[in-house]
């Protein structure tokens, strides 16, 4: 499961995430929800280490990711925006490559390969070079290399993302299947992928968490889209009225 | 240890699968093949020469290691400062590029080992660049009487050399996404360790020496010569030490910005 508590991270003056706080329960899919530039690939990142916070802990499995990184890291499986693909590499080779790194042991390596190429359909792509594949096929290695060596906790930054509509279902597919087994924290803009597969959802909007919620309570009337974007008017109205707040202070303080 | 070795591999392959290694292997040898013929013409003609005067004094002096195979190292050195920026300009900067980086750094591995595997797979594939001209020491065993010791010390010298580069390398790398960037700053501070001493030759006091103890050329022309003294050893060792524990430093620092 993970746990991020009050994370906040600033680049100089810009705020990317501001008091971040949420839970993903064990064997559940988490949706993490919000506009471009919310802060969602930012905050994917310091759950999975790639860079810290400036304040907050994230907590996977109970371990923190700054200070039990190498421990922390063992027990995720991480899906970048981009997948994270050689190019000069065949599929199966780079599978393999990945198993070893992410700790497998070499008489394991050979049977987890060949597991992932068949839950994400890749089997007869095992030799092509990664290089060549097509994006849909990219994004399937993508989660392959995620998933190869079963660790409890998956992160996956936009996993759909320019994916044509037959394999978007595939892999929202692929994703439902997994859940139970692994906790799932999926980051996209994209609202019927929450409200498909995901239990529970929350949404950012400039950094800010504005709503976290499970999805059987918000199913009753609304639609997640209105939810959704009143969600984001209210940050954004919340931000307006902060700002008039501010500047009544300062001409009260010129008066 | 494993997962340097892994990661070792995996670029050692990753060479050979792209042109640019060939390029580099087939020009170091072209270079090696035409220096080595007109180092050996030259030494030929000197031969002759000497043999119509009838001077068996300068004769009995003309030794082919000095003359063929100590040159032939000394341009190889100088070939190696622009070569070897070529191979390990990618190392970090093409990471960057292409999104691997952010997998290398969120996979349960340590730094060191990540460092440690591309200087592995470099330093493999300079050992394969000085074996290939080893031929050359090979035609003279043949044809005449060389000592081998020596040049076998000379060889160990410019592989030592070109590791040393390796870890130069790999720490540009390391700083940038722009391999150009990363290639023209290792060739830079190569470049600069060769000229370091040429304003004070002789003298100049504690700079003088200091100097002269950074300049590249000072040691491997002793080492080339044949002796195989510590401090040279040492030189290139520390420098090696020097350049991998930035290049670690570097790498790290992705984790705590």
């Amino acid at each position: 499961m993970i746990e991020v508590k009050n994370l906040t991270k600033r680049y100089g003056d810009f705020v990317a995430v501001r008091d971040v706080s949420f839970k993903a329960e064990q064997g559940s899919i988490l949706g993490f929800l919000g506009p471009n530039g919310a802060g969602k690939t930012t905050t994917m990142r310091i759950i999975t280490g790639f860079m810290p916070a400036t304040v907050g802990t994230v907590l996977v499995d109970g371990l923190d990711i700054f200070s039990e990184s190498l421990e922390a890291r063992r027990r995720i499986g991480y899906l970048p925006e981009t997948p994270p693909l050689y190019s000069d590499m065949r599929v199966e080779a780079y599978l393999r490559f990945v198993g070893k790194l992410r700790g497998l042991r070499r008489s394991d390596v050979d049977d987890a390969v060949e597991r992932v190429l068949k839950i994400c359909g890749l089997s007869d792509m095992a030799h092509r070079i990664c290089g060549q594949l097509s994006k849909g096929y990219r994004q399937r290695v993508g989660l392959a290399q995620a998933i190869i060596h079963n660790p409890p906790v998956l992160v996956l930054d936009e996993p759909t993302i320019g994916l044509d509509p037959r394999q978007i279902h595939e892999i929202r597919g692929l994703i439902h299947g997994l859940a139970g087994q692994h906790t799932i924290v999926l980051s996209t803009h994209i609202l019927p992928e929450v409200s498909q597969i995901c239990d529970r959802v929350v949404i950012i909007n400039a950094g800010r968490v504005v709503l976290e919620e499970s999805l059987s309570s918000l199913a009753a009337g609304k639609s997640l889209e209105d939810v959704f974007l009143e969600a984001i008017s209210k940050e954004e109205g919340h931000e307006v009225a902060e700002a008039q707040e501010t500047l009544e202070e300062v001409g009260a303080g010129h008066g | 240890m494993r997962n340097a070795l892994t990661i070792a591999g995996k670029e050692l392959s990753s060479y050979f699968v792209q042109p640019v290694a060939y390029v580099v292997l087939t020009v170091f040898v072209l270079l090696a093949g035409w220096f080595f013929f007109a180092l050996l013409k030259q030494f030929d003609e000197m031969v002759q020469v000497y043999s119509a005067m009838s001077s068996a004094q300068a004769l009995e002096h003309l030794n082919l290691n000095a003359r063929v195979i100590d040159p032939l190292l000394h341009n190889m050195s100088v070939v190696m400062v622009i070569l070897v920026p070529a191979i390990t300009m990618r190392a970090f900067a093409e990471e960057k590029r292409t999104g691997t980086y952010e997998f290398l750094l969120t996979a349960p591995i340590r730094t060191g080992e990540i460092v440690a595997g591309k200087f592995i797979a470099a330093s493999v594939f300079i050992l394969i660049m000085v074996a290939l001209i080893w031929i050359f020491p090979i035609i003279l065993m043949v044809f005449g009487d060389p000592e081998v010791g020596v040049m076998g010390a000379g060889y160990v010298a410019l592989a030592l050399l070109g590791v040393c580069f390796v870890a130069i390398g790999l720490f540009t790398s390391s700083l940038t996404q722009n391999q150009i960037i990363a290639a023209i700053s290792c060739l830079g501070i190569l470049l600069l360790l060769y000229v370091i001493s040429w304003p004070l030759p002789s003298g100049g006091g504690i700079l003088g020496d200091l100097l002269r103890y950074l300049s590249l050329p000072q040691h491997f022309g002793q080492m080339v010569s044949g002796v195989i003294d510590t401090s040279d050893l040492v030189y290139f060792c520390t420098m090696i030490f020097v350049a991998l524990f930035l290049t670690q430093r570097s790498v790290e620092s992705a984790r705590w910005r």
